[in-house]
Formats: structure tokens, C-alpha cells, sequence
């Protein structure tokens, strides 16, 4: 994994420096809160409905056990004793107090962490597939991609007043696990006649304005990486509306450019700026490179794993949902959930994360992932390891084996926090896991996604159902979509139809659910096929059922 | 935006902590909303608005509707019940502190 260099050091620690101080002015009066607040949202702190939030950047979703165990004591020391892990693979605290996030900030300077570039009209934390380095399916690993685009991307002088926020996601596997066409930005590594190679999606996003990207580039060559995204952000830097915050996402600069005429732009730009770019762009990507290499992967028997798998029942099922295939033969990669049903997802408390950091520490090579469904990943991991693995996790409310079933939901924090919510998302998550606990074997694959507002943060629009919380005439209400997905086959979800109220809302997931059931060919049809095959038609018949009745 | 419907409560989040705060007729700033100085007059409230909000003390005040049921101040809408009462996922906040209340 990349470490910081002294230069990465300096910067973070001046940005705490300056950051304490403008916290100070603030408090000493020196600073109005309009003054102030664009400074604070700089380094990653919101005003949320209850606290303040503090959103940490975790680059490529990638932590050490010593970032974990850090990230555990802030959570201890700082605020309540646990951290929310988001769709964009970063953690969120929620409820520091304004006087504690510069010293929060110096902790996480102390673990090559910051929390710069988590808000504003700038580019975002890169995102990647939670299995990069790991995954069978894998071209390259995009993580040092991502930590160059990263690198680029911090503090760079044209990008730091852009027209709206802006999201770079980036794939190496052929199977999308970083739903890279719903970004303004989605790179994929593929391979043509023996090179690496970038095809580039352009103007993808969720939203108010769900649109799944369009392809810009075909093959991209690996080593004009930066100069392309300086290209396409120049572009949209210039083009991109200033005049309506709603439309003011590359999305809608491509739409209402149109791709060819954007892709013109696009290189035109690139001509003039190739030439800027003369190799130290590809000598850092060598240093990262040659920091970024798989670890040894170590042989051991598997007579203990295979045993386990013949008389434990339980861990069998944990295997089956939780444990995904590892380039290497006798290694696999481990998707803890945060998903225990009942709890908030994506939630950890801190000694739940400081056993994962124990676990990553001597079972994984050190390494942890946050993926963008708000779960954490071991990468590597022996598979002879995996039942004292799960053991441990067991003993921690760590070992649901639901990754991919009904209540591995993504949830944004909704209005239980979020100050820009219309609804909550998070006590329907735990309603619906709930509900669904003694079936959700029973129903298979499901990706249920909600959203407590049209920011969709919780991906409703790409969910298998989707539901959206909205605010109807002073009442929560819930729309739902169905048939969205957020894979190699991106689709945004169809809207049913008229919303939900709270009362009414698992009732009419259990007619879906049901209706489901009852249509499948099989077993093996999961929900969204059957939707793919029979259209939405019985399911909105399903949904709507009650009203026809009446 | 919909006309504000009477009465009302000054709300702001506390500049040090981030937390709910109201307006309360002794001229401090509480946690909670009960007690809080209402307002039958649309015009009072604004102006009073422009009195009591110090940007040292609070961030964003804003006027908050509110119903009197009873002796009882309650939130007109949702939002502002939630932002009283605290998240529903964790006793925390606001919830907390009605816990550690009820335990003395």
C-alpha cells in the first residue's frame, strides 16, 4: 500500500496548522460563520441536525490497522464511541464538537489521514472496487491509479471552485464493483493485445437527475491518465453551469452538450495539455507502483478450513455470503458486515473496529477495506484462517452472514442526522432487516437501497428496490423504484408510483417481495432478473394492489 | 416557500457543540424546546430574530412552528420533532440527556 512521503506529511499537518487557527478566530469572534464556514467545509466539517459531522477521506477506501485503531480512539475520545462508514468509502463522525476537530484533524495527520477535499466543489475522494489487489477478475489493480489521481487531484489550483462536486470511481476487475458508470468520472482498467488500458464513462451520477455515464474514451492509454481527466475537468471547469446548483453537475453539461461534442472539447483540450505533462506524472505513478505490490502470500494447510466447512453449518453459510474468491487458490477476500440486523448500516463501534484492525493485523496483511455498500473487507486472508476469523467476529456482532441479502442495505444517514434529509432512511433499514431475518435465505439476492432524500447518497436509484423518503405535505413518505442495478449492467430503477407512508410501507414490500416469489423460475432467479424478464408491470400490480381493492 | 404558520420558536444550533438550540424568555439559549419563548406574532418574531441571535453564540437561527398542546410546546413538523428529540437510532444527543434526566 502507498505510504505518505514527507511532502504528503508537511502538507496535512500546515492544512491542521491553518485549520486550528481559523477554528480559533471563530470562536474568538475574529470570524463570522459565513466567514468561517466555507473554511471548516474545506477540512471535511459539516453542520449537521444534531452536531457537528466530521467526514474523514479514506483514500480508495484503504486503511491500515494503525488508521483503524486511530479512527477507534477518535471515536472513543471525540464522539460517541463509534463511526458511520459511507457509500463513498469514507467514515463519518457525527457528533463532535466544533473546539475538538482541530485536535481530531492533528490525530488523523498522525495516522497519514486528513479530512481534506470531503466537501466543497472539488474533486472527491477517488473510489475503487473494495477487492482491487485481490480480486479474481482483475485486469490491474486500480489502486495506484487512484492514488495518482489522488495526489493529482489534492489542492490542485484549477479544481478547487468547479462548478459542483465531482467523483472519480475507478475499476480493475471486469465484474463493476464501484458502480464506476454512476460517477462524473468512471475509469476501468482493461486489457488490449497485452497493455493496460483506460476506457473512460463521462457524466454519470445519481441524484435528482439519475443518468448512467456515457462512454468517452475507448482505450485510453494508461500514461495519459492525467493529462485526459485534466482535459475533461478543464472542460467542464469552463462549460459546466455556474447558474443553477441543480444543474450544475458534469452530468448535465454532457447531456445538454451531447457526448460528441463534449468528447471534441474533450480533445482539444488533451492537445494543448499533453505537452504540460512531461513524465512526472508517470515517475511518481512508478514510485507508487513499485510501494503498491501484492503481499506474500503464504501456504498453509487447509485441512482446518475444510473441516469446518463439512461439520459447522453456520460458518458454511458465513463462507457462502461473506467470503468471495482470491486471485490466489488457497486465499479469499472477507466482507465483514455492518449489517447485524437491527443495527444502523454501516455503523462500527470502536472496539468493533479495533478488533477488525486485530484481525486485518494478523490474519490480512495488514490491510482493510470500506467498501462503497458500507461494509468492510479483509482482502487476503488464508483460507485456513477463516474460522478462527469468523470465530472472533462472532464474538463481536460481527459475523452476519448477509452480504448481498436482503438487509445488507445501504442507508444514508438520513433524517436521523443529515441536515439536507427529507425523510429517515435509517430506522426503515433496520425495520425492513428485521422484517426479513428468518426469510431473506429464503428470497436470495436482493440489494435493497435507501435514500432519505433526491441526493440519493444511499444509490436508491441503482438499488433492486430502491426507496426514496420524501417529504409529503408534512408526512415521511417512501417512493420506490424497482429494477435498478448498479453493476456492468447499470440501470436506473423504474418509479412505481404513488409513495408510501411509514405504516404502509412494509406491507407493500412484502406484496413486492412476495409477488417475487411467487414469479420466479427458481431458486436461482434473483429478484432482479425476474424483474429484467417480466418487466415491472406484476410488481406495480403487486405494490398497488391495496388501492385497486379499495 | 409555504407561509409560516403561527406560533413559532426561535431555533439555532449551538456554535460549540452544533446542538438544537431555542430561544428561551430569559434571554439564554436551551437545548430544549420546551420553554422556549413563543411567538403569536410573525412580526415580533422577526424582529426579535434580528435581537437575540449573536453569531459568537448560535449558527443558522430561524423561526420553527410549533403547537401548544397543553402545557406542552410540540414541533409542527417532523424535522424540527427530530431535531428536538434526537436521533431514533441511538439514545444520543438530546436523547441522552432526557435518559441521564430520567435517571436522576
Amino acid at each position: 500500500m502507498y505510504a505518505y512521503s514527507e511532502f504528503d506529511r508537511a502538507f496535512v499537518r500546515d492544512r491542521v496548522s491553518q485549520y486550528r487557527d481559523q477554528v480559533k478566530r471563530r470562536l474568538n469572534g475574529s470570524l463570522t460563520e459565513d466567514e468561517f464556514k466555507p473554511l471548516r467545509l474545506m477540512n471535511g466539517v459539516y453542520l449537521q441536525l444534531h452536531a457537528y459531522m466530521l467526514r474523514v477521506a479514506i483514500p480508495y477506501g484503504s486503511l491500515t490497522p494503525l488508521q483503524m485503531r486511530q479512527l477507534a480512539a477518535i471515536a472513543d475520545r471525540w464522539d460517541k464511541g463509534y463511526g458511520h462508514f459511507t457509500t463513498r468509502q469514507n467514515i463519518q463522525f457525527n457528533w463532535p464538537r466544533l473546539i475538538d476537530t482541530p485536535e481530531i484533524l492533528a490525530a488523523l495527520a498522525d495516522v497519514d489521514m486528513h479530512a481534506i477535499q470531503t466537501s466543497g466543489n472539488t474533486i472527491r475522494n477517488v473510489t475503487t472496487d473494495q477487492f482491487a489487489g485481490a480480486a479474481i477478475d482483475e485486469v490491474a489493480d486500480p489502486r495506484p491509479y487512484a492514488e495518482l489521481i489522488r495526489q493529482w487531484s489534492t489542492d490542485h489550483p484549477e479544481f478547487q471552485f468547479l462548478p459542483r462536486k465531482f467523483k472519480i470511481a475507478i475499476t480493475g476487475g471486469s465484474d463493476d464493483r464501484a458502480v464506476i458508470r454512476a460517477h462524473d468520472i468512471g475509469l476501468q482498467l482493461i486489457e488490449v493485445q497485452g497493455r493496460i488500458v483506460f476506457k473512460v464513462f463521462v457524466g454519470g451520477g445519481l441524484g435528482r437527475t439519475p443518468i448512467i455515464g456515457q462512454q468517452l474514451h475507448s482505450e485510453l492509454a494508461a500514461e495519459d491518465l492525467l493529462p485526459y481527466l485534466e482535459a475533461v475537468l478543464s472542460v467542464y471547469n469552463v462549460a459546466g453551469r455556474r447558474d443553477n446548483k441543480y444543474k450544475a453537475r458534469i452530468k448535465i453539461t454532457v447531456s445538454e452538450m451531447g457526448i460528441d461534442l463534449f468528447r471534441e472539447k474533450v480533445e482539444a483540450a488533451f492537445e494543448r495539455l499533453r505537452p504540460a505533462f512531461t513524465g512526472q506524472d508517470l515517475s511518481v505513478l512508478g514510485e507508487i507502483l513499485a510501494v503498491c505490490q501484492s503481499p506474500s502470500f503464504l501456504e498453509k494447510s487447509q485441512d482446518v478450513y475444510f473441516n469446518a466447512l463439512d461439520s459447522d453449518t453456520q460458518f458454511r453459510t458465513w463462507v457462502e455470503r461473506n467470503v468471495t474468491p482470491h486471485k490466489h487458490p488457497s486465499y479469499a477476500s472477507v466482507t465483514i458486515s455492518l449489517k447485524g440486523h437491527g443495527n444502523t448500516p454501516g455503523d462500527a463501534s470502536a472496539s468493533q473496529m479495533r478488533v477488525m484492525a486485530d484481525l486485518a493485523e494478523r490474519f490480512g496483511h495488514k490491510e482493510l477495506r470500506v467498501s462503497h455498500e458500507q461494509n468492510i473487507v479483509l482482502p487476503h486472508v488464508a483460507q485456513a484462517d477463516l474460522p478462527e476469523i469468523y470465530r472472533q467476529l462472532g464474538e463481536h456482532g460481527l459475523a452476519t452472514a448477509n452480504i448481498g441479502l436482503v438487509s445488507d442495505i445501504i442507508a444514508c444517514p438520513g433524517m436521523d442526522y443529515c441536515a439536507l434529509a427529507t425523510a429517515r432512511s435509517i430506522p426503515i433499514a433496520q425495520d425492513i432487516a428485521l422484517r426479513y431475518e428468518r426469510r431473506e435465505s429464503e428470497i436470495g439476492d436482493l440489494k435493497i437501497k435507501i435514500s432519505g432524500c433526491i441526493n440519493a447518497c444511499g444509490h436508491h436509484h441503482v438499488g433492486h428496490i430502491g426507496i426514496l423518503g420524501l417529504d409529503k405535505a408534512g408526512v415521511e413518505n417512501y417512493q420506490i423504484t424497482i429494477g435498478g442495478s448498479a453493476g456492468n449492467d447499470a440501470v436506473i430503477g423504474r418509479k412505481m408510483g404513488r409513495g408510501f407512508s411509514v405504516e404502509e410501507l412494509m406491507p407493500a414490500l412484502d406484496r413486492l417481495i412476495d409477488r417475487y416469489l411467487a414469479l420466479r423460475v427458481d431458486p436461482s432467479e434473483a429478484f432482479v432478473s425476474t424483474v429484467q424478464r417480466l418487466g415491472t408491470t406484476p410488481f406495480q400490480e403487486a405494490l398497488y394492489a391495496i388501492d385497486k381493492a379499495a | 416557500m409555504a407561509a409560516i404558520k403561527l406560533p413559532v420558536v426561535i431555533t439555532a444550533n449551538d456554535l460549540l457543540s452544533g446542538e438544537a438550540v431555542y430561544w428561551h424568555p430569559s434571554g439564554i439559549w436551551s437545548s430544549d424546546l420546551t420553554g422556549s419563548k413563543v411567538f403569536e406574532s410573525l412580526e415580533q418574531a422577526q424582529a426579535s430574530i434580528q435581537g437575540v441571535v449573536s453569531d459568537a453564540e448560535v449558527i443558522g437561527a430561524y423561526l420553527a412552528e410549533v403547537l401548544e398542546e397543553g402545557n406542552r410546546l410540540v414541533s409542527r413538523h417532523y424535522r424540527e420533532g427530530f431535531r428536538a428529540r434526537g436521533p431514533s437510532n441511538y439514545c444520543h444527543g438530546k436523547q441522552e440527556c432526557l435518559r441521564e434526566k430520567a435517571a436522576v
